[in-house]
């Protein structure tokens, strides 16, 4: 096990946290301003992932495919919450469970419908592929170092946005007190419409960009959801530096355990039984480190005390 | 609602009654993935064996379809249905080993006849062995015996080996070994349902591998395929059809090209049944058959073929019959071994381009007349 | 305007009525169906008194179901492959009695909820959704890698589990064995709502201060209540491993957990009935709209939205149109 080796996998598992944040900024933006609890998240993922592929492959411009999938995920987000979920931001969340949860039905076998059964063509352009060589001697795939890049600008654009701006300013209040904020004259429901559609629009770019490296199918979104989901808990819902670190977490933990927890076991156990109970411990390790996370702080890390 | 329960029942039961006496003297029930990301391998199974079913011209055949969701209990519930309410005389369609398991048992105990077009599980093939279950497909273990001789062909003095953690993916990784002869450089077992192999592709680099069999189906496959592509790592690249069929292929793109694949199947193939099936199945459906798509053809040839001979009711005639398998299969020479799994040839075969569509094309024949690993096991 | 009382007498009714009828008319099938809605009726059950009563939602009661599955499974398939399980401090090669594996199921179910109950309950809101959702995928991912006891392909027990004096093969009277716990459940989650445990966790829902003020220990009243809501849902699971033969990890799965959460929002959370009316419902939806088409999901989902956005309080308070009886 070479040390630049180790350097790879940590830049790897760098590289899945980053991807991660992506989808969990916006979920905790939703829930930290609006309260909603959105298992439909994953699809507006899945639909960012096939909007790419169909414009990809139409004009073959990745650039437009980006577009494509942003516009039309910000789209059926603000469609679904001026529909839908508007009427659910005074219910149990509950009933936001089970509309969210109607939802994910509809649009996969809706997209099933309309795209068929069989996974999507899309590839990542010419100019981002190739590996290159970093310092060290690590040869990186351009694309993921690309990934890496423009996660990290999202980032600071975001914490710009919630910081700097007047938006974020309503944003931060609104996660605060809801009534207050709508009682000193703000107008909420643009307010919500507008953080629902930048978090489905988040949702869709991560959808086509990590399309472009994995498999573009019906269901692709549903298990990222439960990753983004441990994500922001263990970062604070509400917390967008709380996603980016939680992401970041999550992905070493995932990537890291799953190289090494078998060579550990290795040490004292035979190849087989050492491969398999450290393969299956792998599979469980990020949700070891969420309630590890939530027994020492019950709100996650920079989450808001209750 | 009492009534609103009631209703469609008893619609649907005269509904059966009657078209059971006027027209269908054989009822197939077919239980297969025909919803979610694994649609596209029951789809094709549906559509190969209908294509059959109508190509024979027979209007005595019913067939009844019904989708499983991919869910053990859904496909059993849909089974106890087919048994119990509609009555059928043969069971088909299961795709996914984990299905197979919770369906298969009880449909054979209940004397009922159960043909495989994919799914072949070695605990069916070995111990749960049963003269109902018949497999049409392959044992599972075949696909990757055969990437272990074609490994040996090709002088691979070692391998590094990659899997989920699943049984199927463990299955996997014992086949490959059975046959393989030389070292393996490394094992890794990925995370069911995993989309990021970046950490996997590092190690492959960094063990100086001559070559890489994989198992990763489906979507993990796509995934894997086009970000090992992405890595600028050149250690070759092999593994069963399962990640190389028509479906998938168009997915994965160039990231693919030059793969080699082992598979029973091909559209090469060179034999009329074969040549007129490839024909048949792009004119009816407007795209290229998959391997799993020749599977549920010969299933279906495999029953019209037993019903020419036997009446499916005389149930010892019927599966004598069946073992004699006397069709033309897509694959050239057919036979069933004792353990009433397929005796065939598998070959390997190359990803390639014709114009826009990527295709395999067949290299070699690596296994001939190879039988299973667990004929010894069943005692039939 | 029905009072509850009445709707859950007519629920109870359509619930013997309907398989009678299917036995008459020789439709076993019918009685299967019915016999799945009944247990996913008695896991709804255990979860409403955690969710309903309680006010704490568990996205992750799938590992308590998953769990009464593999106990079942496990105990049954040493003892049809003859093949030894403990052989210290007693010889114990498995069983397939299904009151002995019952109480096996009940204690070992309501021991996890211990464990989980204890570690999840320091938290609130949707962070408990998680830790509970994070228990049951570990229960998920450790039950794939299991390969004693199959991993992903799962357990096929080939011969139901007997119960003295019954023919268990035999559709109607496996269906009688479930609906007659499902009773059994009803009635003592009945008594216990209006007893003075239920009470209080009624009350701790809405407020926990004045729970206290009382005197009553908050987190005791919610580990209790905790735990036997898992114990309930882990003994539905040993029936609906019983009932299909078959255990694999799958019944732990994530959508598992929001199914059952599912049944309640249709019949009305909080409601007695309301996880009863909930499955039977979704059960018969699933088996008729199924045929529509390929795309039947999409009918659902429109169905469960519908269901969400006009018919607040679920089924029952849409028909009864009162609120609670404890509220």
């Amino acid at each position: 096990m070479s040390l630049v080796l180790i350097a790879e996998q940590i830049l790897n598992g760098l590289q899945f946290g980053i991807m991660l944040f992506l989808m969990s900024a916006g979920l905790t933006l939703i829930f930290g301003v609006m309260g909603l609890i959105n298992l439909a998240h994953g699809s507006l993922y899945m639909i960012g992932a096939f909007m790419a592929a169909a414009v990809a492959s139409a004009t073959g411009s990745f650039i437009l495919a980006l577009f494509a999938a942003l516009s039309a995920a910000a789209l059926a987000g603000a469609i679904v919450e001026m529909m839908i979920i508007r009427k659910l931001y005074n219910r149990d969340h509950l009933d936001q469970v089970l509309a969210t949860f109607a939802l994910i039905l509809i649009f996969s076998e809706g997209t099933r419908w309309f795209f068929g059964s069989f996974p999507l063509y899309l590839d990542i352009p010419a100019y981002l592929q190739g590996a290159v060589t970093l310092p060290g001697g690590i040869q990186y795939p351009l694309y993921r170092i690309t990934l890496i890049v423009f996660g990290l600008i999202i980032g600071a654009g975001l914490g710009l946005l919630i910081t700097k701006t007047r938006i974020g300013v309503q944003i931060r209040a609104g996660e605060n007190d809801r009534e207050m904020v709508s009682a000193l004259g703000v107008n909420i429901s643009k307010l919500y419409t507008f953080v629902f559609a930048l978090g489905a629009a988040l949702a869709g770019l991560a959808g086509a960009l990590v399309g472009a490296i994995q498999s573009v199918e019906v269901g692709m979104g549903e298990p990222v959801l439960i990753l983004a989901f441990v994500v922001i808990v263990i970062g604070g819902i509400g917390s967008v530096k709380g996603a980016l670190i939680g992401s970041i977490l999550v992905g070493l933990t995932d990537t890291l355990g799953g190289i090494f927890l078998p060579k550990l076991f290795g040490l004292f156990m035979d190849l087989a039984t050492a491969t398999n109970v450290g393969s299956s411990i792998a599979s469980m390790s990020i949700y070891i480190l969420m309630s590890i996370v939530l027994v020492w702080r019950p709100t996650g890390l920079f989450g808001q005390k209750i | 609602m009492n009534k609103v329960f009631k209703f469609p029942i008893m619609i649907s039961t005269v509904l059966s009654v009657i078209t059971g006496v006027a027209l269908a003297d054989t009822k197939i029930g077919m239980i297969t993935t025909l919803s979610g990301g694994g649609a596209g391998l029951g789809v094709d199974v549906r559509d190969g064996f209908m294509l059959a079913i109508n190509q024979s011209g027979r209007s005595d055949i019913e067939v009844i379809i019904e989708d499983d969701q991919r869910k053990p209990d859904v496909a059993v519930k849909l089974a106890d249905k087919m048994i119990q309410s509609d009555k059928v005389d043969i069971l088909t369609g299961i795709i996914w080993s984990n299905l197979a398991m919770a369906v298969v048992p009880s449909v054979t105990a209940q004397g009922k006849f159960y043909l495989s077009p994919n799914a072949g599980p070695s605990a069916l093939a070995g111990k749960g062995c049963h003269e109902n279950y018949f497999n049409v497909a392959w044992q599972n273990d075949n696909l990757y015996e055969a990437a272990g001789a074609y490994a040996n062909s090709a002088g691979v003095g070692n391998s590094f080996v990659l899997a989920p953690n699943y049984p199927a993916g463990k299955d996997a990784i014992v086949g490959y070994k059975r046959t393989f002869k030389g070292d393996i450089a490394g094992e890794l077992y990925t995370k069911l349902g995993q989309t990021d192999y970046a950490a996997e592709i590092a190690q492959i680099r960094a063990s100086g591998a001559e070559n890489v069999f994989f198992f990763l189906p489906g979507g993990m496959g796509i995934s894997f395929l086009k970000q090992y592509a992405a890595s600028g790592v050149d250690i070759p690249l092999t593994g069963p059809a399962f990640s190389f069929d028509q479906g998938i292929l168009q997915a994965v793109g160039a990231a693919a090209l030059g793969v080699v694949n082992t598979s029973q199947w091909n559209k090469d193939l060179d034999n009329s049944a074969n040549k007129s099936f490839v024909k048949s199945f792009q004119e009816a459906y407007g795209r290229l058959p998959s391997l799993y798509a020749s599977q549920g053809f010969d299933t279906a040839n495999l029953v019209i073929s037993a019903l020419e001979k036997a009446d499916v009711n005389n149930a010892g005639a019927f599966r004598d019959a069946l073992r004699a398998a006397d069709f033309e299969s897509t694959r050239g020479d057919f036979s069933f071994a004792s353990n009433q799994h397929p005796i065939q040839s598998i070959y390997a075969r190359q990803v390639i381009q014709e114009g826009d569509v990527f295709t395999n094309k067949v290299l070699s024949m690596v296994l001939e007349n190879h039988s299973n690993a667990y004929v010894d096991d069943c005692k039939m | 305007m029905i009072k509850e009382r009445h709707l859950n007498t007519f629920v109870l009714g359509l619930l013997i009525l309907i398989p009678i009828w299917a036995y008459l008319n020789d439709e076993p099938f019918i009685i299967t169906l019915m016999t799945r809605a009944v247990i996913f009726a008695i896991a709804a059950v255990g979860l409403n008194l955690a969710l309903g009563i309680g006010g704490f939602i568990s996205f992750g009661h799938a590992a308590f179901f998953g769990l009464g599955g593999y106990v079942m499974g496990i105990l049954a398939w040493h003892s049809q492959s003859y093949v030894t399980l403990i052989e210290w401090p007693i010889l114990f090669e498995g069983t397939k009695s299904m009151p002995l594996i019952w109480i096996i199921t009940i204690v070992l179910s309501a021991l996890l909820a211990a464990i989980i109950g204890m570690i999840s309950l320091k938290t609130t809101g949707v962070y408990f959704i998680m830790i509970t959702l994070a228990f049951a995928q570990m229960m998920y991912y450790f039950s794939t890698s299991w390969s004693a006891y199959g991993g992903e392909d799962g357990l096929s027990i080939y011969m139901r589990n007997s119960f003295p004096g019954l023919n268990t093969l035999d559709p109607i009277q496996f269906f009688i064995i479930c609906f007659i716990i499902l009773f059994i459940v009803l009635f003592f989650m009945g008594r216990l709502i209006k007893s003075p445990f239920g009470l209080a966790l009624n009350a701790s829902r809405q407020s926990r201060q004045r729970v206290e003020a009382v005197g009553f220990d908050f987190h005791k009243l919610q580990l209790t209540a905790f735990i036997l809501s898992g114990a309930v849902t882990g003994l539905a699971g040993a029936l609906f491993a019983d009932l299909n033969r078959f255990v694999s990890p799958s019944m732990f799965s994530w959508q598992l957990s929001g199914e059952f959460i599912v049944f309640i929002i249709i019949g009305g959370v909080g409601r007695l009935f309301g996880p009863v009316i909930g499955a039977l419902i979704f059960v018969w939806l699933e088996h008729s709209i199924g045929g529509i088409s390929d795309y039947w999901h999409i009918f659902l989902g429109l169905i469960l939205l519908a269901i969400v956005l006009f018919g607040k309080g679920g089924i029952i308070g849409l028909v009864c149109r009162e609120d609670a009886q404890n509220e």
